[in-house]
């Protein structure tokens, strides 16, 4: 009973707004359609059942809410609109779809579950004659959505319909738009409907309009009537189209060479920042250690693992609200994690071989099948780590250039930590002792500089910085066992290219070949672009065996 | 090495004994652990002992059959839940009195996601356990190197997973799709004004044989029913390739107009970041839907699917199918699973291929029934054709002659909650051709008029 009122209570409201809104004409295809003698009384009748039931609304499934809001406004004035639904189930194809036409023109979007119910139980054809129905009413309503997202989305859909009736509609929302992004589809998306109208001044118009938009979506369209403008007995309008269009088209691909430079770059950057702070640690370990860590990818699997371990507690413990938080909350905790294991693998075995490069090797690579092994047996593969909101989707800069969140993420974390780790060597006490100790191990320990500590945390803090990576990875890749494997070859890469011991090595190999892969893999596939990358690498150390920044001088030879 | 592996099958099934233990304190647990685990051994040896003496005063002695899936490695996460599945069929089939009135007794060997391995493990089971049938494989890799071991001995390899086709050996029983079981009718759906009319086609896979013979075929198909060249496009990337952002700048420019679709058969774990990658460059399931071939239920398990909602899948099986035998299948699995303390126990979920090798266990016993032997793979083999079996998914039958299965094929639209809702189903089974009618449309397979592959007139 009580649930029963407080339905009504939000019905009754909603009903009320859809009507005075209708009264007022402020929905112009309704307007004519509605008598304003009903609607004052049914307002008249709702306002005092609205104040009586007026508790705190709640959301309800759909379906009830207008199955009963059909109940609150059921004028006989709707009549034409049972009419047509009625018709839709018709054998006869053309009362179907004159009911459609009705239903475009008049129905809105408090018909949709009416809709899906005649859906369900109908058969193919009714189905096909239902769904531009649903999809105009619904796009209709969606284009006045309070997510730009869903303004967006129902505009190109809109597009894609090919109806006119939605050009009214779209140029009216496009007016009151105020999201850029937005406006610019509703735009795209009216001059695409115009476009296919057949009235040639009309057609004129959005040919130019869609130039001017650098609407990539117009492509294909635009294609077609310059074939049609060439074809033989083609008239003097179309002719006239066709110029129109090529010009429009030349406009477009200006822009677009414009825009996928720009994507390039931005994609080189994005993959060179992955690998950047995927190589942070591997080049601190294997540059100023003398270590080859093959366990360094399992380092960042152990960070990604911490971040799915802080995401399950936080959804176990935590109400949904404060979900998002979890991924900064387990950025320290990340930290520490591969941090710990780190320290305990220097302890129990690292620190046993040092100077013995290839004893390194192969032990850390057996440490590295291990912890592989145990996370597939103890976590098995139910690990998905689920994006902030902040982090999904992305940013429309312009027309055509759409940057994702999560890698304008990564790359910032990127630069924070490169900042970082030279403000810890260059400017701090343990990194001018680590920097002592890589030079001259020897004459460090002279001089009481623990040397044994310093490897101890500088081997840590190379494991905390993989944690770090396994945090920011979970953003684009999967968490599971392998996830270590898939990167640690890269990592290697990038840390011989640079030049073993220097930083800025790292840097600038990670720019280089991310760069490089981006600019080729357009052209090649991925699979040949990452061969002409290694190729690429191999001839470069033939060249250089060192890497980009040789060690000079006495430490070189140490 | 393997008593040790059919030793541990058995503790499996002798796990609920030992369950008084919860109540006790931690420390006399592990004081007692010693005496449980002697206890257990001794348990499990007279358990056998009772077993085998029962078995034999059954009917004879038990029946021996193989399980070839890696349990380590890369490939473990998709092929351990098929050793699940075959290891409670054989317990059902036991439960319910054998075949033949013989128990069934399984040999479980890890060839561990390595290819040489499983030649290597074939052989074995069938020359030194000599088992009756193999129950086996995922990848096709996989399978091709077995093969001819398969050949070699004559053995019997029931393979439960969709594949390429253009494969017909007599000694391999696939209850998986054949390419026109799967991949052709996902793209007529999707060329139907039913799924959406879409026009234009971005062919995407991992670089290996399946994606590279489904897609020549589809391919084939596609420029047969009219598409220009010009709207097909393929590409495939690595094994374990992680970064999707150039495919997806690339798919976006070749869905800008509407009307396209891709189809993927990308594998293992490239599916992540491709569909985070696809849904952060903006691109929605209505602008161009992924129908993908290789995702089923066991893999969303691991995803973050807000990514994928609404994209599709095409199968011939999916967890959510209503039919009564299903659901007892479904919850069976699932208790099987938190019955013997398997990984995930009951948040397990059955999916295409577990299906698959589900009912492939049935299909041989009443096969070896029908044959009234199981120690001529032969008269087994004549057995199989045209055996017919209600599987979970509704009733499937194998071919008369070319070792497939008919099956019928489900669109699924996949759920937030890793589930799919099925959009779309075929009028009945569909009919396996192992030889796509596109690409070898000279040739057959038929094992019964002629000897394997043959030339069509």
């Amino acid at each position: 009973m009580d649930s029963q009122s407080l339905r009504w209570g939000y019905f009754s409201r909603m009903g009320i707004r859809r009507l005075y809104g209708q009264c007022k004409g402020g929905d112009s295809v309704t307007k004519g359609f509605m008598k304003r003698g009903p609607c004052a009384l049914a307002i008249a009748l709702l306002i005092p059942l609205f104040f009586v039931l007026n508790v705190a609304p709640k959301p309800v499934n759909a379906e009830g809410e207008a199955s009963n809001l059909a109940a609150v406004s059921s004028a006989p004035a709707l009549s034409p609109i049972e009419q047509a639904l009625a018709d839709l189930s018709s054998e006869n194809a053309e009362t179907r779809s004159a009911a459609v036409a009705l239903l475009i023109e008049k129905g809105d979007a408090s018909l949709i579950p009416k809709l899906d119910e005649i859906r369900a139980t109908a058969d193919r054809l009714v189905r096909q004659a239902i769904k531009p129905v649903v999809d105009l009413l619904k796009n209709r309503a969606n284009l006045t959505s309070e997510l730009p997202d869903y303004r967006r989305s129902a505009a190109s859909d809109l597009a894609s319909t090919g109806r006119r009736e939605a050009i009214v509609w779209l140029q009216a929302a496009a007016a009151k738009e105020e999201v850029w992004w937005v406006r610019y589809t509703m735009e795209e998306s009216a001059n695409l409907l115009e476009i296919r109208s057949g009235d040639f001044a009309a057609q004129q118009i959005a040919i130019k309009k869609l130039g001017e938009l650098r609407s990539q979506n117009s492509v294909s369209i635009l294609k077609e009537l310059i074939e049609a403008g060439k074809a033989a007995e083609a008239t003097e309008e179309q002719k006239t189209l066709m110029s129109a269009a090529s010009g429009a088209i030349l406009e477009i691909d200006a822009w677009s060479t414009k825009a996928t430079i720009i994507e390039t770059i931005f994609r080189g950057i994005s993959l060179s920042s992955i690998l950047l702070i995927m190589s942070l640690g591997l080049a601190v370990v294997f540059g100023l250690m003398g270590v080859i860590n093959m366990a360094h990818g399992e380092l960042m699997m152990i960070g990604a693992y911490a971040t799915f371990i802080t995401q399950q507690a936080f959804i176990a413990l935590l109400p949904p609200e404060h979900f998002d938080w979890y991924f900064p909350v387990s950025l320290p905790l990340a930290f520490l994690a591969s941090f710990g294991v780190g320290w305990v693998l220097e302890a129990t075995i690292i620190r046993f071989l040092y100077g013995r490069l290839l004893e390194t090797l192969l032990a850390t690579w057996g440490v590295s099948l291990i912890l592989m092994q145990a996370a597939r047996v103890y976590f098995g593969d139910l690990t998905a780590v689920i994006a902030p909101q902040a982090l999904r989707g992305g940013a429309q800069v312009m027309v055509g250039v759409y940057l994702p969140y999560n890698r304008i993420f990564i790359i910032l974390l990127s630069i924070v930590c490169v900042v970082g780790i030279y403000y810890l060597l260059f400017n701090s006490n343990l990194g001018l002792r680590v920097r002592a100790v890589t030079q001259n191990r020897n004459m460090s320990a002279c001089l009481g500089i623990p040397t044994r500590k310093v490897d101890s945390y500088t081997f840590a803090f190379a494991s905390g910085l993989a944690g770090i990576a396994g945090w920011a990875l979970t953003m684009v890749g999967n968490v599971d066992p392998g996830l270590g494997q898939n990167y640690i070859v890269d990592s290697f890469m990038v840390v011989v290219t640079g030049g073993v011991g220097k930083l800025a090595g790292t840097i600038w190999a990670s720019l280089g070949i991310g760069g490089l892969n981006k600019v080729i893999e357009p052209f090649s596939g991925a699979v040949y672009g990452k061969v002409f990358i290694l190729i690429g690498v191999i001839l470069f150390l033939q060249w250089r065996p060192s890497g980009l920044f040789a060690a000079k001088g006495r430490s070189a030879d140490a | 090495m393997e008593t040790n592996k059919s030793q541990e099958i058995e503790n499996v099934n002798l796990t609920e004994a030992p369950s008084e233990e919860h109540g006790s304190s931690r420390r006399e647990f592990l004081g007692q652990t010693g005496r449980v685990a002697a206890g257990v051994g001794v348990a499990a040896l007279l358990g056998n002992l009772g077993n085998y003496a029962l078995s034999y005063a059954a009917g004879g002695p038990p029946i021996k059959i193989g399980i070839l899936h890696s349990l380590s490695g890369t490939m473990a996460i998709s092929e351990v839940s098929l050793r699940d599945v075959v290891l409670m069929a054989v317990e059902e089939i036991n439960k319910a009195g054998g075949v033949m009135g013989r128990q069934v007794e399984s040999v479980v060997v890890d060839p561990a996601s390595n290819w040489d391995l499983f030649a290597e493990k074939a052989k074995q089971l069938l020359l030194q356990d000599k088992v009756s049938v193999v129950f086996g494989c995922w990848t096709s890799v996989s399978r091709k190197s077995v093969l001819p071991v398969f050949e070699k001995n004559n053995g019997m390899l029931f393979y439960p997973v969709q594949y390429e086709g253009e494969e017909c050996s007599k000694n391999v029983f696939y209850t998986g799709a054949a390419v026109n079981q799967q991949a052709q009718p996902a793209v007529e759906y999707l060329m139907s004004p039913e799924g959406g009319s879409y026009k234009k086609f971005y062919l995407l896979g991992t670089d290996y044989v399946y994606p590279r013979t489904t897609n020549k075929i589809l391919r084939a198909m596609l420029l047969a029913k009219g598409v220009p060249a010009g709207n097909i496009a393929e590409e495939y990337t690595p094994f374990h390739h992680q970064d999707y952002q150039t495919i997806c700048g690339k798919i976006k420019k070749f869905a800008a107009g509407g009307g396209a679709a891709v189809i993927s058969t990308i594998n293992g774990d490239s599916n992540v970041p491709f569909y985070k990658e696809f849904g952060n460059q903006g691109l929605r399931a209505e602008d161009a839907p992924i129908m993908a071939f290789s995702v089923a239920e066991d893999e969303l398990r691991g995803m973050d699917t807000t990514a994928l909602v609404g994209h599709l899948a095409a199968w011939n099986y999916y967890q959510s199918v209503d039919t009564p035998q299903n659901k007892t299948f479904v919850a069976n699995f699932k208790a099987y699973c938190k019955r013997n303390n398997l990984p995930d126990g009951e948040s397990r979920v059955t999916d295409d291929p577990i299906e698959a090798a589900y009912f492939g266990v049935y299909v041989w016993k009443q096969a070896v029934e029908k044959a009234g032997t199981v120690d001529s793979v032969d008269k087994v083999r004549m057995a199989v054709y045209n055996q017919k079996f209600l599987a979970p998914g509704g009733t499937i039958m194998m071919d008369c002659c070319n070792q497939h299965t008919h099956k019928p094929v489900i669109i699924g639209e996949i759920l937030k909650d890793g589930q799919f809702k099925s959009v779309w189903r075929s009028k009945g089974l569909v009919k396996p051709e192992p030889w796509s009618e596109f690409t070898n449309p000279e040739k057959g397979c038929d094992w019964i008029t002629h000897q394997g592959t043959y030339q069509k007139k």
